[in-house]
């Protein structure tokens, strides 16, 4: 079955949330999502390295076929995707020093994070298309975002609510992280059906 | 290797003789697995396959791996095709041709639904369905493996091809529950429509594409 | 390696206890979440992935320690994460050999070990300072550690969502699954569970001391 582009992106977006529907980067969701301020930005950083990765990963695998290197997909996906993340660094630090102060100090972070490379094998385990895998991988990214966002403007509101001490912390993020997710079940079923 | 490290850098060499030494270990390790684990995955995969198709062909004792295409249809040997499409053909213990295998996919309430439908060569129907992966709700989607009612629906669901052999003669629809009258019509769950419209939808697809290129080649996998 | 610190060397049931309880990698210091959310829908699951991290963490930190005076300082973690990777693939080829039906159900899952930040922590912060028996001896308790946390949380989602334990029915014809708890919003609401459990226990032990 081929699924369309806007498929694809819907469904990484809402009902197939990178986040809250399938775990992937859950470490800088429940880190960084303190402050509005700094969940944009990283949620914004993160799409950028997906992005990569995702080009990264479908160019190697195309590689990696034509010459039956299976075996040594993981271990080239990872050591690629860290070292072009780390180039995109040097190269945005001197061309585009205000954007490299904007998102810098996140892209080191992202590199060990699951949804980046949860993009990358997920489109080969899937035999998307060059174009599908973009589209899965902008999807992942602003599904990202969102989530990111959502929950940095709720733990925001919570700060101002009177919690017992018992649950604040991990505990708190975890039930509200819950209860986003079950929100989002509610997308399930767009872009099927009819 | 055994030289002092100069304080605070490293020449750029040895960097790269370590570097290239740690990689030679684990490409070596990695390599061994895949050569050892090869033929028991290669064996676990047949066991897979079998099981799934024998689970929709009742009586079948053997597999093999076809491909059609627009220019007939040939055993399996490596990847499929570009406008081709797998199936499997089962035979049972005497060898004779027991029925057809093939995927179809459609996508469900969460993601998309795959499933194996055995297609029977005699009365060109499908006569059994398994389900090879979803993520639908448990409890509601996943009735489509556990409701009898919908089962029913595939113990004869008419796939025959048109005269001219380009497409199905009825195409493959899911109808409201309670409301099937022909025999290419799949009586949808109650509550779970969306998930029975995927398989619907799947099987429609898969046999539109694949029924017009194997019926007139049909005998060729006879014995 | 160097005598003039003995007192590192030494393998201490804390050396072993410390990733099992004190420093528990789900309940204390809430670290490889994807997994333990993701794959603790069963208990089955929940413990073939926490062998198979244990595996690795265990493999990656002895050769990381056997190797920890030979890499220069600037390459460790692209060491580091070739040598997880590496082993990460051994795991993905053992479980296809072993069952393929496991691996289906663990799917991606088993990959995205790799970037589990557990092992490359340990790595980092224990393995490459210690001789490879302690090394051992400590991812060991982390990996066991983190095996048991996942499955307190399989054990619990599959029992409330699903009325069954190791597949097992527990509860008889009439019980009627919690469904959401074997969903994604279950696997948050269950680890903010025991995370609150953990919590208020820690402070009735705190309370406990101050009243003494």
């Amino acid at each position: 079955m081929n699924e369309s582009l806007s498929q694809i992106f819907i469904a990484t977006l809402l009902t197939n949330n990178f986040v809250l529907a399938m775990f992937l980067g859950l470490c800088p969701f429940l880190g960084v999502s303190g402050r509005l301020g700094t969940a944009l930005p990283m949620g914004i950083a993160t799409t950028f390295v997906m992005l990569v990765a995702s080009l990264c990963a479908y160019g190697l695998n195309l590689l990696l076929s034509a010459f039956h290197l299976d075996f040594l997909r993981l271990i080239s996906y990872i050591v690629v995707i860290a070292s072009s993340v780390q180039l995109v660094e040097m190269v945005m630090k001197k061309y585009s020093p205000a954007l490299f102060r904007a998102l810098g100090i996140y892209l080191p972070l992202i590199t060990t994070n699951c949804a980046v490379l949860g993009v990358a094998l997920f489109q080969t385990a899937r035999d998307y298309n060059f174009s599908q895998s973009l589209a899965f991988s902008l999807g992942g990214g602003a599904g990202f975002t969102l989530a990111l966002v959502l929950m940095a403007s709720l733990r925001e509101r919570l700060q101002l609510a009177n919690v017992p001490t018992l649950v604040q912390g991990t505990a708190l993020s975890l039930i509200l992280a819950g209860l986003l997710s079950l929100t989002f079940m509610g997308f399930a079923g767009l872009g099927g059906g009819e | 290797m055994t030289e002092p490290i100069p304080v605070h850098t490293t020449p750029g060499n040895k960097m790269i003789i370590t570097m290239g030494l740690v990689a030679s270990i684990c490409g070596v390790l990695i390599v061994g697995a895949y050569e050892s684990t090869q033929d028991a995955i290669a064996n676990n995969k047949r066991i897979m396959v079998e099981r799934a198709v024998f689970k929709v062909l009742p009586g079948a004792a053997k597999v093999n791996e076809y491909v059609a295409t627009p220019s007939g249809i040939q055993p399996l040997t490596g990847n499929v095709p570009e406008g081709g499409m797998k199936f499997y053909a089962a035979y049972d213990q005497a060898g004779a041709l027991k029925g057809i295998a093939a995927e179809a996919a459609g996508k469900g309430y969460a993601d998309i639904v795959r499933v194996l439908y055995g297609y029977d060569t005699q009365c060109q129907c499908i006569i059994g369905i398994g389900v090879v992966s979803m993520r639908e709700t448990p409890g509601i989607g996943d009735k489509i493996i556990t409701d009898p009612a919908f089962l029913k629906n595939f113990e004869a669901l008419d796939v025959r091809v048109n005269t001219e052999m380009t497409a199905l003669a009825n195409a493959v629809k899911v109808v409201k529950h309670g409301s099937k009258q022909n025999a290419w019509e799949i009586d949808a769950i109650a509550g779970a429509t969306v998930t029975s419209k995927a398989v619907g939808r799947g099987i429609n697809e898969s046999a539109q594409k694949l029924m017009p290129l194997l019926v007139p080649h049909i005998a060729e996998l006879k014995p | 390696m160097s005598a003039n610190k003995p007192v590192d060397e030494s393998i201490t049931f804390d050396t072993f206890m410390e990733g099992v309880w004190r420093q528990n990698p789900v309940f204390v210091m809430v670290l490889g979440m994807c997994p333990t959310l993701a794959v603790t829908v069963s208990a089955v699951n929940a413990v073939s992935m926490g062998l198979a991290t244990l595996f690795v963490l265990v493999s990656s930190c002895f050769l990381v320690s056997l190797i920890r005076n030979l890499v220069p300082k600037e390459v460790r973690i692209a060491t580091y994460i070739v040598i997880i990777a590496t082993f990460v693939t051994l795991v993905d080829y053992i479980i296809q050999a072993v069952s393929l039906s496991l691996y289906e159900a663990l799917g991606a899952f088993i990959q995205l070990i790799v970037v589990n930040c557990i092992i490359l922590g340990r790595a980092e912060a224990h393995a490459s300072k210690n001789p490879p028996l302690k090394a051992v001896v400590n991812a060991l308790g982390m990996g066991i550690g983190f095996t048991i946390g996942l499955l307190a949380l399989g054990a619990t989602r599959e029992i409330l969502g699903a009325g069954k334990l190791f597949g097992f029915s527990l509860f008889g014809e009439h019980f009627q699954p919690w469904v959401v708890m074997v969903l994604p919003p279950g696997g948050f609401f269950v680890l903010g569970g025991w995370l609150l459990l953990f919590s208020f226990m820690r402070s009735r032990s705190e309370k406990g001391v101050a009243h003494e």
